[in-house]
Parts: C-alpha cells; structure tokens; sequence
C-alpha cells in the first residue's frame, strides 16, 4: 500500500511543480511585447505624466523576475493584486464570479457525465448497428461546432421562439435556488452539447476496449450471464479509463466556459477574463488565467491518480 | 488513379462543400454582388430577393458579408495552419531523429505550454500584444504547433525504431535518406489527416477569438466576427448571427469528412498485410 | 458410440472482414469438417496460422470470437446439439460440460481479481460446490499441477504470478467444476520451451488423474504427440487427415501431414572449422544504461567463411543483444569484434561502407524490415545502387537475378510488401542482404514467426545460398530443431553467458552441462512417449543431485525466484 501512496505524492508534487511552472510561464506571456507595455496600453496619445504613472503602479521601474516574485508572493497570501481598469481588489471581484461559474460548470457535468456514460455503453451495445453510427455522426457533427452556433440555436428556439428559458442568465445574490438553475439552463445545456460528444466517443473506446479484452471473454466462456460478465469483470477494469475521460472532459469544459458565459452574458470567471482582456487589464488577466490553469492542472492530476489508485498492478505490486 | 464512383458519399459532400467554400473565397469580389462595406438597406432587413440573406446590422448585405468573412476566415485559418504545421512537424521530426537534450528541452516546454489550455493562454497573450492579422496569426500557429509537434515525433519515434530504419542504417544510409526516403513517407498519411484537423481547429479558434471580439477586428469580419456583430438580433428574433454560425460549422464539418476519408484511404497501404 | 462425448458434424463457420475503404465481405473460416471425441480421451487439432483450429475449438461452446458465426452444420455435446440450445442453455454448458484454456493466460485473467476468485467462479455459478468446497478443490488441483505454495497462491493477483504458472493457474481454473471437455488452445505456445515442458506434463498428468476428455489445439505436431490420443490435421478451414497419434505420426498418408512429420529433417552435413574465421567475437561485454544492466558476459565464438554458427538460447539470453553488439548498433562496453583479421570500429557511424556491406542482417519480423512505401524492386535494388552504384538497366537485371535465386521471379519487381505472404517477404529480405556480397549474414530469428512448412523452405534456400556463394550465418534461434538441422557450430547461451560452444557433433553429444542438458532435455521429439521419458530422467536427476543440495522443482537452479 505504501508503494501507491508514494506515487500519489509523488504525482501531486509534480503537479504542485507544474503550477509554479505554469505561473512563470502566464507571468512572462504578459511581458512578451518587444515595446513597453504602458505605452501599448495607454496607447499613441498618452502623456509622458500618464506613462510614468502606470509605470510606477505596474511595477515596471524593477526588473522582471522580482516583478514576477512580488506577484507570486501575492497570489500565495490570497492577494491577486488591483485592476486596473477599477481600481477594485481582484480577489474580492473574483469570489462571487468564480462561484457562479462552478455552479454552472456543475450542473453541466452532472447532466453531461452520465448521458455521456449511458450513450457511450449504448454505443459499445448496439455496436456497428444505427445507433451507434447515429451517435458518432452526431459526435463528429458536434466537435465540428463552434460554442456559440450551439448557444445561440438555443437560445433562439428556447428563449426567443418558444419563450421557455432566459436567454440572458442574469443570477444574483440571494437568488432562489429554483430561479437560478432556471437561469442557467440554457448555459448548462450549451455546455453539456460542447462535451458530451467527446466524452461519450472516448467512453465507448473505453468500453470496446475492455470488453474485447481476453478476460472479458473468459468470463464468458465461464457461463456467466451477460449482466455478471459486465459486473464482475468489465466494469471493475472499466472503471479508471472512465474516471479518466471524465475529468480529461471536465477540463475541456473549463474552456467551453469563457465562451458559454459570454454568450449568455453569465456573469462569471470567464466573462470577467475576456472584459478585461479587451481592456488591457494585465493584472486581472494574469489572475483569472492562473485560476483557469489551475483548475485545469488540477482536474489532470485528478484524472492521472485516479488511473494509479484503480491500476490493480500498482495497488497489488509484486 | 482516383475513381470518383468508389469516392463514398459522405467524403464527396465534404470535397464539394470544402471546394465552393474555397472557391467563394478565393473570386469573392467577382461573386459578391455588393461591397464588404457597403451599405445597401436598412438594419436587419430580412431575406428577400434583393439581399438573399437580408442585411446585417448595420444594413449592409449579409451575402457578401458572408463571402468576403469566407476571405478573411480561410486566408488566417490557412496561414496559422501552415505556421503551426511546419513548425511542429520540423521540430518534432528533428527532436526524434536527434534526440539528446533538445528533444528533452522541447518536450518539457511543449508539456508546458499544453498544461494551460490553448483559448486561456491565448487570451492572456492577447491581452498585452497588438490587436492585427500579424499577431493573430502568430498566436494561433504558435499555440497549435504544440499538438503537431507531439504527434509528428510520436509518429517519427515510431517509425524510427523500425527495423526498416534499422536496416537502412545499417547499409550505412546517411540522415538525408532516412527522413526522406524511410520515415517521410510512413509519416505522411497520419500528418496529413492531422492537417485537416489541425485546419479546423485553427476555423474554430479564430472565430472564436473573434467572437469574444479579440481576433479580427471591425470593420472586416471573419465569420466569428460576423456572429458577434449581429448577435444582439437574437433576442428579437433576428437569426442572421446564426448564418455565419452554421457556416462555420459546415466548414468544419467538410473538412472533416474529407480528413476521415483520406485516413481511411490511407490505412489500407500502411496497416496492410499479405495473406501468409 | 455410447461413450461419445462430442461429435462435430459437417460443420461451417464464416466471419465477416471489414478492410478499411472497401466493402465487407464473407470469409469462410472452417469448411465441412468432422470430428468426434470420445469421453475421457484427447483429440489434437493441428494446423498452420489460419487453418481455423482455434474456431472449431470455441464452436464445441458454442463460441464465435468477433463476428464469427457458425452457419452450418451441427455440434453435438453429450447427445444434444448446443447450436440449438438457446442463450441459456449455452450459458448453461459453458464452464460446466466444457471449460477452456487459453493460450495467453497473462491475458485471459481478470487483472482487478484475485485467482482464487476467478478460479471458483464457474464451479460456483453453476452449483458444482460450495464456496469452501470449490476452494479445497482449487488448491488440490494446484498441488496436483506442481504449483508453489499451493494453499496461497490463491490469493495472489495475476501480475504477481509467472507465465508458466498463470498457465497452470488457468488449467485448475477449467478443471475445477469438473467439466467433460476441456478446450486447450495452444497453451504453452508462448512459453519457454523449458518451461513448456514442465506445463505440458502438468496438463497431461491432471487429464489422465481427473478423466476429463480434451480438445488440444496447436501448431506444434511434436507436442500434440505427447499429450493426444488421437489427430486431426486440418489446413485453409478443411480437413486434411485423421487417425491415432501412432497413425499421423508414422504412417501418414496425405503429402501435407507427411511433410509436416518430416519438417525438421533438413540433410546438412556438418563442415569442419577452418583456420582462420571471417570473424571472431573476443571477450565482449555489453549492455544498457551506461554499463548498469549487463546483458552479454564476456563472450567469445567463432564464425567461419561459409558455415553456421548457430547462437541459441532462450528469451533474455542475450542472444539479440549479441547481433547488436556485431553489427556496432549497440557498441561493446568491453572486447573487440575481428572481421578477417582486423578490429571493426564499436561503432555503427565509424565502420567504412565496405565494412557494411560484409555484414548484413535478417530480422525476425520480415513485416517491418521492409519499408512499407517501397517496391521490391527499390527494396532490393537500394544496396545496389548504394554499394556498386549500379543504375538502371544493369540493376533491374541483378535484382531479376536475386529474385530468381530466392525462386520468386521478376515478377515481383513492383509489388509492395503489403501484396506478399509471409514467407515471401522474409526471402525478399534475404535476397536484400544478398545484394550486398556479404561475407557474413546475421539472422535473428528469421523463421521464429513463420509457419512449420514456410519456414522450413526458408532453411533450405538459406543452406541452398549458403553453397552458392559461400556466406557465412550467425544464426541466432530459440529453437533447438532447427540448429540441430542447420548448424556447423552452436553456441548455448544462457543469462548472457556462453555456457556451452563447440562444432555441433560436440554441443549436441554426452556430456553436458546442466543447462544445455535441461534446454536438450525439453524439446519436444515428434515421439510418443517422448514426454515421459524426458521427465523421468529429469525426475532421476534431480532426485541425484537434490543430494548436492539442490531444492525441489528441476528448473529452480535456472529460475531462481
């Protein structure tokens, strides 16, 4: 047992490594620019005045790396810094928005994750027949998507043609939890649509890939019924590749996201992320960015250990 | 050589959608019956038969809007797919066949920069560097090349440890001969499947870039650009965003047939045995 | 009969192939054969890859393995045919009247599942006995089957146990509910071959104790001499022959089982060594991660110009590793390599061409040793053009030569390798080897992956070619029968040492040492009888030397684990 506990930790310090390199690697995409930044923000017109004053408030009269660990012993004490643009505290900015944009991811995946499972085993059961050729055609049909063609079909049949669900999911504080999965419907879906063709493609590949195996087929050769066959011997194999797609799938949806709740105009992380990159806010870019990285490294790591911990090799070395 | 009758019907839809698209790029200003910008009616007129898509949100005929955003859209997706190609396929060549350290270094900072997922790195980049085509396109070639990049030196390595290559080294082969004769040629039909969806993904990150209004800016517009333009039409009801949403959409989707037809076609040669 | 237990009658079996960008077609798989099995006896299923051994097997459970069916004839079991029983009376009889084996046991384990469990499962879906019954049984029959620790190894999972042992493992498996028939599906063909000998006598003493009749399928005539009562030889899904064991082995009567009996008995007379060797391998020592991992010790043999030296030993030997070390793609940590009298560079990219072109290599998988984008025509033609510079009219006319030697004809000149048979690949690689002139020629398991009667063609042109142009082999195989028919000289090697090297006469003559005696010792002989005699004297050595000290199973001194 101590064999795997060891390598869990081991994957999660490497994970840990991962971030800090992550935040080294955002820190230095928003320095990239040959020119200077002040200049590129404020633009052709600013005064010498403005330009030293944004000079002095980003830092910018100190080298690089002590900009880079001044910001980062910042982040590790909880303080992401100021925007720009409001002069407001990032972190406190951040909170409600990073709330609402779990909850809709949230919802999504608990609607996504088992229609994706149940469609995947469909699949793998009506192998090479209709159904399963109905189901990868709209696979490839739905990875062909943009995010927002499935946004906006929705919202102009559900919300303007039919009248069902908002087609602007304005939540605020102190929302009735009936009124607020209302006004996330519509996002939640779009989101499930953007994953759940991936998810079930590689979860019928899991599947196929178990069942056609040697043992599977022992089992039957023992005269097991097919729901044993599966019980006792797929699903117990099936079960890591699954956990894998799953949070591979997760991750992805962290992406669908940012466009999701712009078309929705949802107010969290990932609206937040692309206002202030239209308005050239470094630091709040910088901020929401490791977050989103985060998670995603994070979701990763999760999908890697799940694979050790169900690996019956490592839990049972030699 | 090529029969079109053995051609299945999916991957003929796919070459035909794919050629009109490419076709109405290339002579846009001889198709288009009006100017990119110009303004021919009032906002939002719908379909008639004068503008036979309407107008747009600024009256101007959405038709042409439509092939000339086909301009824009095939010219940047084509271009950051060359850049992210030919990058990632000659580093990722090189890093097989080399090895060493620089196949080490280039490994970590492709793991690196594919543990931040593309769109959020790239909005962070966006948000310091100068909005224009150039950037643009750097951007999007540079960030894909890293997926190239993974799968052309797990190809190459694949190929590199055959006992063809093997043998080729053994008869004394020069490097020349072994990238170009040996393992080019067993490269070439999963990269060129990757082409076709690496050219996809380049469509859809650019429009969505532009939707998010960070890619290509006013007043030209790329597809995504056009959704963005015309979007706040949705609500009443107005769904001219939705025609260049769905032609986005059957872009990728032609292109995908073609790229599963050519792997396809390709498989027979490279998986195929004798009957011994 | 009475007592006949299975009786497969005119069956057919087709299977539907999809190949990628064409349309599927039927292939027919097994074609109209015959056979019946009486209860408590053993009948051997022989043939070639293909010849749908394998399928008639799993059709006696009613089995079809991805897309086969079964679409005529009947298969009757203890007097009613299964093909009709329906899906429960076939779950019924699987794991109760017929249980299998397979041939790769490491696969057909449940991973996530102890061995026990898996072992008991069917006795105990089917009612044969209770939980603590079923287990008692299980652990008899792993004593029974000489496995370690009997009373424990239930409870290990499949990864923490050896290959030959899983194969015992799952041979209690089938035998634990008791079943009429047991399907063995080549079951020791992926082991060792001193470890197939102690499996083999393990499944045959546990069929003759328990009385179970058996289906005993594989590729290997002289096994299935040992363990089955009676034969059917069978090729491209027909039946060829049948008859007793004694009948298919000494009088048979169709051109095909008579030249399977015959396939090792290749005329090869055994040529002296000269004075001076085309190249002599001196102390060498090499291995893996900067010296970490020493895969050869200090080796040192000969080869002559124009004669075989035949390396031989089993999986981890060293015996690849030593070619690697010749051919400078794995540069020696110690010792030199002397190709006419003068020291070859270590390295591969410090050797001049000349040196190159004198040592040629054949590689065991002729699939992947030939670049699947080239024509045979380049294939070959390449170290013409490379080594002589031959262009155009005069090289196309050497190549029509080579393949005329290979007896294959000009014919094949713009075929693709994908368009060949598996034999004929492997001879297009010779004939590239050839082009070379070479003095010398590394063959790596060049007929391991051939078919008994293909690769017996392939001995006989290289021996044939050997005459012609006076090459010198390295031969290097893990099967005995095949040194013993093609050999001048043999080198045994075992954990990367040479243990034993001489001309063949002396290698293969009394006495010997204790590995070579137990490698000699385990090769099946197309001989009835053969296993038994084998294991008693083994039986008889080990009870003599356990007085020096050594521990109980014969192979414990080479397996010590």
């Amino acid at each position: 047992m101590s064999f795997i506990v060891k390598l869990v930790a081991q994957r999660m310090a490497l994970g840990i490594l991962l971030l800090f390199a992550v935040s080294v690697l955002i820190f230095a995409g928003t320095q990239i620019l040959p020119g200077d930044i002040a200049q590129a923000i404020l633009g052709q017109s600013a005064t010498p005045e403005s330009l030293a004053n944004l000079r002095e408030q980003l830092g910018l009269n100190d080298p690089a790396y002590i900009r880079y660990f001044h910001w980062l012993g910042g982040v590790l004490t909880g303080d992401l810094g100021t925007a720009m643009s409001s002069g407001q505290d990032i972190a406190t900015s951040i909170k409600g928005r990073l709330w609402n944009t779990l909850f809709l991811a949230f919802w999504a995946a608990v609607v996504a994750v088992p229609l994706a499972i149940i469609l995947g085993l469909i699949a793998v059961r009506y192998r090479n027949g209709w159904v399963d050729k109905l189901i990868s055609g709209l696979a490839l049909a739905s990875t062909s998507f943009p995010e927002f063609f499935i946004g906006y079909v929705l919202v102009y049949f559900f919300a303007v043609k039919w009248q069902i669900f908002p087609g602007i999911s304005t939540v605020y504080d102190g929302m009735p939890f009936g009124e607020r999965i209302q006004a996330i419907a519509l996002p939640a879906t779009a989101l499930t649509l953007v994953v759940l063709a991936h998810m079930m493609r590689m979860t019928r590949a899991a599947i196929l890939n178990v069942m056609q195996s040697a043992y599977v087929e022992t089992a039957e050769l023992k005269g097991l019924s097919a729901f044993n066959v599966i019980r006792k011997h797929a699903f117990p194999n099936a079960i890591a590749p699954i956990i894998n797609v799953v949070m591979l799938n997760l991750a992805y949806l962290i992406v669908g996201v940012v466009v999701v709740e712009v078309i929705f105009v949802y107010p969290g992380m990932g609206q937040y992320l692309v206002d202030h990159v239209t308005k050239r806010d470094v630091p709040v870019v910088q901020a929401v960015g490791l977050i989103f990285a985060a998670v995603y490294i994070s979701l990763n790591i999760i999908a890697d250990i799940a694979a050790i911990v169900a690996n019956p090799r490592l839990r049972h070395p030699k | 050589m090529l029969d079109i009758k053995r051609i299945p019907i999916p991957a003929l839809i796919g070459i035909v959608l794919t050629t009109l698209f490419v076709l109405a790029a290339i002579f846009a200003p001889l198709i288009a019956p009006h100017g990119n910008g110009e303004i021919v009616g009032d906002v939002w007129e719908p379909m008639s038969a004068a503008h036979w898509l309407g107008t747009d949100n600024l009256g101007r005929d959405l038709l042409s809007r439509m092939i000339y955003g086909a301009r824009i859209t095939l010219f940047i997706a084509v271009l950051a797919t060359a850049l992210s190609f030919s990058l990632g396929a000659i580093l990722g060549f090189s890093a097989a066949v080399f090895g060493g350290w620089f196949d080490t270094l280039l490994s970590r900072l492709v793991d690196l920069l594919m543990s931040i997922p593309t769109l959020i790195m790239a909005l962070v980049v966006l948000s310091v560097l100068p909005t224009n085509l150039v950037t643009l396109i750097l951007v999007m070639g540079i960030l894909d090349s890293t997926r190239v990049y993974r799968l052309s030196r797990a190809v190459a390595v694949d190929i590199n440890v055959m006992d063809y290559v093997e043998a080729a080294k053994l008869r004394g082969e020069g490097e020349a001969w072994i990238i170009f004769r040996e393992i080019l040629p067993n490269a070439l039909s999963p990269l060129v499947s990757e082409l076709g969806l690496r050219f996809i993904y380049a469509v859809l990150f650019l429009s969505t870039l532009s939707f998010l209004g960070l890619g290509v800016q006013p007043p030209d517009a790329d597809w995504g650009g056009m959704v963005k333009e015309n979007k706040d039409g949705i609500v009443f009801g107005i769904a001219a965003a939705l025609i260049p949403a769905a032609a986005i959409a059957a872009l990728a989707i032609s292109v995908n047939l073609v790229a599963d037809w050519v792997l396809n076609r390709t498989t027979d040669i490279k998986g195929g045995r004798g009957n011994g | 009969m009475a007592d006949t237990l299975l009786d497969v009658r005119d069956l057919k079996i087709e299977a539907t192939v999809y190949p990628p960008g064409e349309h599927p077609r039927k292939i027919t798989i097994v074609d109209g054969v015959s056979l019946t099995l009486e209860k408590g006896r053993v009948l051997g299923l022989i043939g070639e890859s293909g010849a749908g051994k394998s399928t008639i097997g799993l059709s006696s459970m009613a089995f079809g393995r991805g897309g086969v069916r079964i679409t005529g004839g009947r298969v009757i079991l203890n007097g009613r045919d299964i093909l009709k029983a329906g899906r429960n009376g076939i779950r019924k009889l699987r794991g109760r009247e017929v249980c299998y084996v397979a041939q790769s046991a490491a696969a057909a384990f449940n991973p996530a599942q102890r061995l026990m469990d898996q072992v008991v499962e069917a006795a105990l879906k089917h009612g044969v006995a209770n939980r603590a019954e079923a287990e008692k049984r299980a652990k008899a029959l792993f004593r029974k089957l000489s496995l370690p620790d009997p009373d424990n190894i239930g409870k290990r999972y499949p990864h923490q146990v050896s290959g030959g042992q899983l194969q015992r493992v799952m041979t209690a498996m089938a035998l634990c509910s008791e079943p009429d028939l047991i399907v063995f599906d080549e079951p020791t063909t992926a082991l060792d071959v001193t470890t197939q000998i102690d499996v083999l006598a393990a499944i045959k003493d546990a069929i003759r104790d328990t009385g179970v009749a058996a289906l005993y399928i594989t590729h290997d005539l002289a096994v299935v001499a040992q363990v089955a009562d009676d034969i059917v030889v069978l090729r491209h899904g027909k039946m060829v022959e049948k008859g007793t064991t004694y009948e298919i082995i000494k009088e048979p009567k169709q051109a095909y089982t008579q030249a399977l009996v015959s396939v090792h008995h290749i005329g090869h007379e055994e040529k002296q060594p000269t004075t001076k060797p085309v190249l002599s391998v001196k102390n060498v020592t090499a291995g893996y991660g900067h010296g970490i991992v020493k895969v050869l010790k200090n080796v040192s043999v000969d080869i002559h110009p124009g004669q075989t030296l035949a390396v031989v030993g089993e999986s981890g030997s060293g015996k690849s590793t030593l070619a690697r070390a010749i051919t400078g793609l794995l540069p020696p940590l110690q010792g030199e390599v002397i190709f006419e009298g003068r020291k070859l560079s270590n390295r591969l990219s410090e050797r001049t061409k000349d040196d190159l072109r004198q040592l040629q290599m054949i590689y065991q998988m002729a699939d992947v040793a030939m670049n699947p984008r080239q024509t045979v025509g380049t294939i070959i033609g390449r170290p013409l053009e490379f080594y002589f510079g031959m262009r155009g009219k005069q090289r196309d006319a050497r190549v029509a030569e080579l393949l005329d030697k290979i007896e294959m004809g000009k014919g094949f000149i713009d075929r693709y390798p994908a368009e060949l048979s598996g034999g004929q690949k492997q001879r297009v690689c010779i004939a590239r080897s050839l082009a070379a002139k070479p003095k010398l020629i590394v063959c790596d398991e060049v007929t391991s992956a051939l078919d008994p009667l293909v690769a017996h063609g392939i001995l006989e042109l290289l021996l044939e070619l050997q005459k012609e142009e006076n090459v010198a082999y390295l031969f290097i195989t893990h099967d005995l029968a095949t040194v013993k028919s093609i050999a001048d000289s043999i080198a045994v090697m075992y954990r990367g040492e040479v243990v034993r090297y001489g001309a063949r006469t002396k290698v293969l003559t009394p006495p010997f040492d204790d590995y070579t005696d137990l490698l000699l010792s385990s090769v099946p002989e197309m001989e009835i009888g053969w296993l038994e005699k084998a294991i008693a004297s083994a039986r008889w050595r080990v009870r003599e030397t356990n007085a020096v000290g050594w521990t109980r199973t014969r192979n414990s001194r080479f397996r010590p684990h």
